[in-house]
């Protein structure tokens, strides 16, 4: 079988076995066993030609329907913004998107600069000291976090705010199941006697209820889950007094507008910046950022780029404090982490370079001015109720008068894809909806979206 | 060429902007009055200012000062640099595939979900498992999720007195450090004289304290190991598990399968052996397939057909939970996918008859120039070692260094720990006999200059963008960010 990605000819290769002293291929598999030996093909489908192939997928395609085609107000952690052309350009460079990680730093000043520009703009917009290459995604970010802290302090108990996104408090029970470390959960304000009322924010005397001499650290989510901005600095306050470490999980794009988590006494920051110019990708590749403050620099997980200089005295990076990693320590390395999203992350670069700080601010300013203007529109109607009544960012938390499933459907046969259903993750909150607006909806598509549901909630489904 | 070395930071002009937005139509929120004052950011981030063209020129230069597979040979063994056929790149980015939110619903997603289900299938059969998850991110994190499947099976069967994981000397250090992360306990064998698992060894550590055996096959001196079935029986035998390593699956795509193996999980690294790029360090893709008797404990959701319809199926009371957000790095997923499509079963033996074939070749041609500690027939990759150059003073380091100056990215150097002055090299089937000949030749120039002319090799690289750099420095006094 001829394949166009394999240069070697018939020819070639008996000349090639005949030098390596072998009679034929299947020599060269003499040490597998042969029982082991497969003695038929494979059972996959037959080769596809690139044409074929792209008819193939063109056809699976079709039945999707993507947020090209519908007006997306979803979000629950992965959100549709406006990705600046120039991105893709410079991600598609082979010599970046066909790179292996850099061991070799001559010829890979391109990724190590690249990270190290990554790990700059990460630490400004968190306000933290020391920011990693990347990490998965936000779900894998915070349970290294809390892995670290740990080891930190010595101390095996973590309080987790239930307003921290759902997969990666998921993902976080999986992760520290046989950890020795325990996570205990701390409510959010939701009733009109809870002590910040609807609040939608972390109920801090509960919070306080569960702190101990154990705690080895607080992870919170502002803004949360629901879009709400928590206090981070009344929060960061009760952790130091006991001596636990915060875990902050922000969303970079609020980052150009609200105080770091940094400032405000968090002591790692971790996150989803696949807002930062990744496509949602249907939930993967995503980004993963990790970012502390000094004291916990030699402790991140993960690759770091740091400065140095050439034999010459000239600037240049390298993959620095190795010694931390699994290829050195093995089983005492600070995580198991080798791959990473280094591409996903120089598209983030991209992305910030391109926006700039007004551009970012922009961005989350038309996020405020739009969601704002789609919940009060909402709202307006009476087709809807509100449920918590504390500031959010970019997403909110409303309660229609039908089921979010039922409307979520519905609104599909219209091209929008509807919100969030937190039914299925929070009990409490049954029935309530989690509607996401970017900068990317316009107000023609958000009247769109706030008339189908008016329309559907009056007279039902 | 003009040196550029500034940062992007460095080529900030304060009102300069770079980027392209939709006018703000709706009503103005006073963030004065909407928000606690104290939540507004005082100073705004050290962002750079730049235009979109300063931008576009930048990174545009910073690659020309980066090395990919599509600039030349790159044998760095095990990681498995095969070219990256650009038609998978396409469909990675093709409109109604990628565009999607994971959270939209099955109804809407019936295409990518009939993706990830085929590609659950395609797997198992290249692996000779039951199920696969597409969920890790990384080889090491299947690895992480296939030791957590472990400990979830034994803590299932209530014998909670399975601590240790068994390890050969000659693995990856994910391997303990995915272990340690599972809370096991990691338990290191030698190899034997051949370059395999020592058997005897293996023997007198095995009782019902073990949970699990991991293994890289080929190992990572790219050597089969012959007596695999004696290896899986003994495990099993005292009640263990075994983990299959399979980074270098690249070796025995449609030659063997790890489950007629005998063993219980296996993972694949899509960015290596399907042939999707690295990224520059990342994103990969690690499934991990299991056997029949794991398959309930596989993360959530599994992607199952019901009245030909794909579902998320979130429901197995013994699941390990999950491992990261959503379903996996779908968008590398799409490009392997397309690659198992365009080379069908016969193609990918043919990948790996000619990974092997290639890797041969070059032992062959080096074998009396260089010295080879276990040279017999390899698989896809081998293991050279510089000693005998290393006693002229030129070490594994100095003949990678002049390789870069040849324009061939260097083999894996130092690496596996149990061979001194180790080069691994992995040619893949992509690179033809003329790249490998090439390839050949310079190593042997080396060789001879080692004898010859020491010193001349000990300066290298002299024409890359930056000499050979201080790394201690880098780690005695970290500078991990740019400063204003």
């Amino acid at each position: 079988m001829k394949s166009s990605y394999i240069p070697m000819t018939k020819q070639q290769q008996e000349a090639m076995l005949s030098a390596v002293g072998v009679k034929s291929l299947d020599e060269l598999f003499s040490a597998i066993p042969e029982k082991l030996r497969l003695k038929e093909d494979l059972n996959l489908p037959k080769p596809l030609s690139e044409h074929e192939l792209k008819k193939h997928m063109h056809t699976l395609a079709q039945k999707n329907s993507d947020t090209c085609e519908n007006s997306c107000f979803l979000g629950a952690g992965v959100y549709d913004h406006i990705i600046p052309s120039a991105v893709q350009h410079i991600i598609s460079r082979q010599e970046f998107y066909t790179a292996y990680t850099p061991y070799q730093p001559e010829i890979s000043q391109g990724v190590l600069q690249s990270i190290f520009e990554y790990q700059t703009m990460i630490s400004e917009l968190t306000g933290m000291d020391a920011a990693n290459a990347s990490l998965y995604d936000g779900a894998t970010a915070l349970y290294e976090a809390v892995l670290l802290a740990s080891r930190f302090n010595g101390r095996k108990e973590v309080l987790v705010a239930r307003s921290v996104n759902p997969e990666y408090r998921k993902a976080l029970y999986s992760v520290l199941k046989y950890s020795g470390i325990t996570i205990k959960e701390v409510d959010f304000n939701k009733e009109e006697n809870d002590p910040a009322g609807k609040s939608g924010t972390v109920n801090l005397e509960q919070l306080e209820g569960k702190l101990s001499k154990d705690t080895a650290a607080i992870a919170i989510q502002s803004p949360n889950f629901f879009g709400i901005l928590e206090d981070i600095k009344a929060i960061s306050q009760k952790a130091k007094e006991i001596g636990a470490l915060l875990i902050a999980v922000c969303d970079p794009i609020s980052l150009g507008m609200f105080e770091s988590p940094g400032a405000l006494g968090a002591d790692i920051a971790v996150g989803e910046a696949q807002p930062l110019g990744n496509p949602m990708n249907f939930g993967g590749p995503l980004l993963g950022y990790f970012a502390v403050k000094s004291p916990l620099t030699r402790r991140m997980p993960g690759r770091i780029a740091g400065e140095t200089t050439d034999s010459q005295g000239r600037r240049g990076f390298v993959l620095t404090l190795q010694a931390r990693e699994q290829h050195i320590r093995r089983e005492k390395a600070t995580s198991n982490i080798c791959t990473n999203q280094a591409l996903c992350a120089l598209a983030a670069v991209s992305y910030l370079s391109l926006m700039g700080k007004e551009g970012l601010k922009e961005v989350a300013t038309q996020c405020i001015n739009k969601s704002v203007y789609t919940y009060q529109s909402l709202l307006e109607n009476r087709q809807v109720s509100r449920v918590f009544d504390a500031p959010f960012f970019r997403e909110f938390v409303v309660k229609p008068k039908i089921k979010p499933s039922v409307l979520n459907e519905a609104l599909l046969a219209e091209k929008i894809i509807g919100g969030y259903d937190l039914t299925a993750e929070y009990p409490e909150l049954e029935g309530c909806w989690l509607v996401a607006v970017t900068e990317k909806r316009s107000r023609e598509e958000i009247d769109y979206f706030v008339d189908k549901v008016n329309l559907m909630c009056r007279e039902g489904l | 060429m003009m040196r550029d070395e500034r940062l992007i930071f460095e080529k900030s002009v304060e009102g300069r902007i770079g980027y392209s937005l939709p006018e703000n139509d709706v009503p103005e929120v006073e963030l004065e009055s909407f928000y606690p004052v104290e939540l507004l950011r005082e100073t705004a981030p050290e962002i750079p200012e730049v235009s979109e063209v300063d931008v576009i020129r930048h990174y545009t230069n910073l690659s020309k000062r980066n090395y990919g597979v599509d600039s030349g040979f790159y044998p760095l063994g095990s990681c498995t640099m095969k070219y990256n056929p650009k038609i998978n790149e396409d469909i990675a980015s093709m409109e109604g595939l990628a565009q999607m939110h994971p959270l939209q619903g099955p109804q809407s997603a019936q295409g990518n979900l009939e993706i990830l289900y085929n590609m659950d299938k395609y797997l198992s059969e290249i692996l000779g498992m039951e199920r696969v998850t597409l969920q890790p991110a990384a080889g090491a994190h299947g690895e992480m999720t296939g030791l957590m499947i472990i400990k979830a099976y034994h803590m299932h069967r209530n014998d909670s007195k399975r601590v240790k994981i068994i390890v050969p000397d000659s693995s990856h250090g994910t391997n303990p450090a995915s272990a340690a992360l599972a809370g096991f306990e990691v338990v290191h064998i030698p190899s034997d004289e051949r370059g395999c698992v020592d058997i005897k060894a293996l023997e007198d550590i095995l009782d019902d304290t073990v949970a699990g055996l991991m293994l890289t096959n080929p190992n990572t001196l790219g050597l089969f190991e012959e007596d695999i079935l004696k290896i899986s029986e003994m495990v099993h035998g005292c009640g263990g598990l075994l983990y299959y390593d399979g980074a270098n699956m690249n070796a025995i795509m449609g030659m063997a399968r790890p489950g007629d193996m005998g063993f219980d999980i296996a993972h694949v690294n899509l960015h290596k052996t399907f042939s999707t790029p690295h990224g520059g360090g990342g994103p990969g893709s690690g499934p991990i397939g299991v056997v029949k008797e794991l398959v309930p404990f596989l993360p959530v959701p599994v992607i199952e057909k019901v009245n030909d319809r794909y579902i998320l199926d979130y429901d197995r009371p013994l699941s390990i939970g999950k491992v990261k957000s959503f379903y996996g790095n779908f968008g590398v997923i799409l490009r392997a996918y397309s690659y198992i499509r365009t080379m069908g079963a016969q193609g990918l033996k043919v990948a790996s008859q000619a990974a092997v074939l290639n890797a041969n070749y070059i032992r062959k041609k080096l074998e009396d120039l260089y010295e080879i500690p276990y040279n017999r027939i390899c698989m896809h990759e081998f293991v050279l070692s510089a000693q005998k150059q290393a006693k002229n003073g030129v070490t594994a380091l100095d003949i990678a260094k002049n390789l870069l100056d040849e324009g061939i990215h260097p083999p894996t150097i130092y690496f596996p720990l149990i061979v001194h002055e180790a080069m691994m090299i992995e040619p893949t089937e992509t690179e033809s006999p003329e790249t490998l000949d090439n390839f050949i030749d310079i190593m042997r120039q080396l060789a001879i200059k080692a004898q010859e002319d020491p010193e001349s090799l000990k300066n290298a690289p002299r024409t890359t963008y930056v000499s050979r750099l201080d790394e201690v420095k880098a780690a005695r006094t970290p500078v991990l960010r740019w400063k204003k």
